[in-house]
């Protein structure tokens, strides 16, 4: 039902938005380890002055097991007030939740209890596969004139990936979002620059070339992504393609600049075949055209061949793996998950083209196995971050992918999640009294805030 | 009656929906004025086209339709419509590169979709414009559709006048003083007031037609 005023959540800017209360609440995927028992979307609690603060304070199961819960997003955010669509008069409330293995999607309401949500509507994979031709759902963002989510590839387990919708309202699949697809096929993320009426979309593998496990002959000859992709948003329409090079692979995550009136953002490249470095790019459109140029580059680390998985004994060095990025709401600060050798960086990037290295907090890694204040050596790494929308919280959990985890934490990596404080002109410290184990079984993935965080809106005004 | 359409005018150009708001994007997205107010003209002539269409409509309607059976058609098509709004769910991507054909285009979509046009019904029935059914027969035709489209142009003129006026300094004040942190919690849902201001249309006119 249409509510009388906007919905408070939404803000016109992102810098509105980071005058936003702390946020209380955090929803986390949960996802079986063995796959046999169904995952759940989790709440914690996020008030320091509460009891259960750092605590897993809620818990709903999916009906089903084997999902593969990864990422998941809102119905409705900020774009609500964008000027050409506006319907402000809807509440953010509904949580996309979709399965990456199963491809089947789940609507969890927040409203009556935002402790407990309540599962409302699954849409089967069958209705996905028929009415979008795509399967694998991944990443999930409220649009303008509703809710796109990018697929990684086609029912068969092929390509082409790419993206489809869900309506506002019903969470029906409406379908295929691309008319015209040029070059493009494999499919990750996407970013908007709403200001300009441009998509960016990134590239990691179909669902045969991940699903059992990243495969070196794949890797080897840069196989997976290596490339972004401009659209244009408005005519659904393939731009341009930008290759950061063949020996760049699996180009994942996209954030774009905040504010709607700029042209830059940032991509992470989780290995670079030639010295297993890891770096992030950034793209903008200098004159006319869109270009990349990398702004980071994290060099892997010397190891003793015994500290490694059998996959990266031959290279005697531990690779940082950029597996996620994400980007403050005022556009300053830029924080850089290195899954492999197990840290949090902060770059500061008011000048996008120079980041300077602010904060690092190390924790887990392949062979540091860095301690936690609260748990002591913990494995897994820095991996899924999100930020809170007035910048000073961060937090992380540290689960990639299940086929993939155990070929880079071979004993079995232990799900966590955690809170980083941020200092207000950069730094970065582990608040000592938040470390949630994941249960038993189960591990970590995506963590979304209450009320929005610095990836889940996307802004129509400076 | 003018100042009935002047006053419908005034609340079009409040709405949000009806393109302050993207004339006041535009100018943040181009950082300027300029671009505010020129936006604000092919967003105007948008609008007017919509409610033309319906004032075209009119004037056609009643050279063949009786004054009574019109009148109740046309309210039953206000309180039809004014309940479709209450499920209407339909949402234009335009995008924010945008020209002034773009704007006239939206701009008439958008009015057209929210009923804009037909929220004047009860207004325009009680004006000259067209040439009544009963009264064809006469020497008058020439000057009557003569008079009646100076009077059709005037309404049109008239209501986008006041809606122009009024979007207009909405839009430069929020542009250059008050910003849109008040959008936030001044937005109210004015898509249920126009449902209200359709379905009341509609009842006025039902009334005055059995009356």
């Amino acid at each position: 039902m249409a509510t009388w005023k906007p919905d408070p959540t939404f803000y016109p800017s992102a810098r509105m938005a980071m005058q936003a209360k702390p946020e209380k609440l955090a929803y986390v995927a949960i996802l079986h380890v063995a796959g046999d028992k169904p995952d759940a979307l989790g709440v914690v609690d996020l008030d320091p002055s509460s009891s259960s603060y750092g605590k897993l304070i809620g818990r709903t199961p999916m009906p089903n097991a084997g999902d593969e819960l990864h990422h998941f997003g809102w119905n409705a955010c900020s774009t609500a007030l964008c000027p050409y669509a506006p319907h402000p008069h809807v509440e953010r409330r509904y949580l996309i939740v979709p399965g990456l293995r199963s491809s089947r999607i789940h609507v969890l309401d927040t409203k009556p209890d935002p402790r407990a949500p309540k599962i409302v509507k699954v849409i089967e994979p069958a209705e996905v596969h028929k009415r979008a031709e795509y399967s694998r759902p991944h990443t999930l963002h409220c649009g303008p004139e509703g809710i796109y989510v990018s697929a990684l590839g086609a029912p068969n387990g092929e390509g082409p990936g790419g993206i489809f919708m869900l309506d506002h309202d019903a969470f029906d699949v409406l379908g295929r979002w691309e008319v015209e697809r040029g070059p493009q096929y494999l499919a990750y993320d996407f970013a908007w620059h709403l200001g300009h009426d441009i998509q960016i979309t990134s590239e990691w593998g179909t669902p045969n070339m991940i699903e059992n496990g990243l495969l070196p002959e794949l890797l080897l000859n840069s196989k997976y992504g290596h490339q972004l992709h401009v659209w244009d948003l408005r005519r659904r329409k393939h731009l341009q393609a930008i290759d950061l090079g063949a020996e760049q692979q699996l180009i994942l995550e996209l954030r774009q600049a905040r504010d709607p009136t700029k042209t830059y953002g940032f991509v992470g490249v989780v290995i670079s075949l030639k010295d297993l470095s890891a770096s992030v790019w950034l793209w903008h459109r200098p004159n006319g055209q869109w270009a990349v140029k990398k702004v980071i580059e994290i060099p892997a680390e010397p190891a003793e061949a015994e500290q490694l998985p059998p996959l990266l004994q031959g290279f005697k060095a531990v690779p940082p793996l950029i597996a996620d990025i994400n980007l403050s709401l005022d556009d300053r600060f830029l924080y850089v998950s290195c899954w492999g050798t197990g840290e949090m960086r902060q770059y500061d990037v008011s000048d996008p083209h120079n980041p300077k290295l602010t904060g690092s907090v190390r924790l887990g890694g392949i062979v540091k196995r860095s301690p936690h204040p609260a748990a002591g050596p913990v494995n897994g790494g820095p991996q899924m971050v999100e930020v809170s929308r007035d910048g000073r919280r961060v937090y992380f959990t540290n689960g990639l992918y299940r086929a993939w985890d155990g070929q880079f934490y071979p004993a079995g990596i232990k799900g966590w999640m955690v809170k980083c404080d941020v200092e207000p002109n950069g730094g970065l410290k582990l608040d000592p009294n938040f470390f949630l184990p994941a249960e038993e079984g189960y591990r970590t993935h995506q963590i979304r805030l209450e009320g929005g965080d610095s990836s889940s809106d996307t802004f129509c005004y400076p | 009656m003018w100042l009935a359409l002047a006053g419908l005018g005034a609340f079009h150009g409040i709405n949000p929906a009806m393109g302050w708001l993207f004339a006041v994007a535009l100018g943040l997205q181009r950082k300027s004025r300029a671009a505010v107010l020129w936006s604000l003209l092919p967003i105007a002539a948008g609008h007017a086209l919509s409610v033309a269409l319906i004032i075209t409509a009119v004037g056609a309607l009643r050279a063949f339709v009786d004054s009574a059976v019109l009148q109740v058609g046309a309210a039953l098509t206000l309180i039809a419509f004014g309940l479709y709004r209450l499920l209407a769910r339909h949402r234009v991507r335009v995008g924010m590169q945008v020209g002034a054909a773009d704007l006239m285009l939206w701009s008439f979509l958008m009015a057209t979709a929210h009923g804009a046009g037909l929220m004047l019904l009860p207004v325009l029935m009680g004006m000259p414009i067209g040439i009544l059914h009963h009264d064809h027969a006469h020497m008058a035709v020439a000057t009557a559709v003569g008079s009646s489209a100076v009077t059709a142009l005037a309404a049109v003129a008239v209501h986008t006048a006041a809606m122009l006026a009024v979007a207009g300094v909405i839009a430069i004040a929020v542009y250059e003083w008050v910003g849109l942190a008040f959008l936030r919690r001044g937005w109210i849902n004015l898509d249920l007031v126009w449902v209200l201001a359709l379905i009341g249309a509609g009842a006025i006119l039902l009334v005055f037609a059995v009356w």
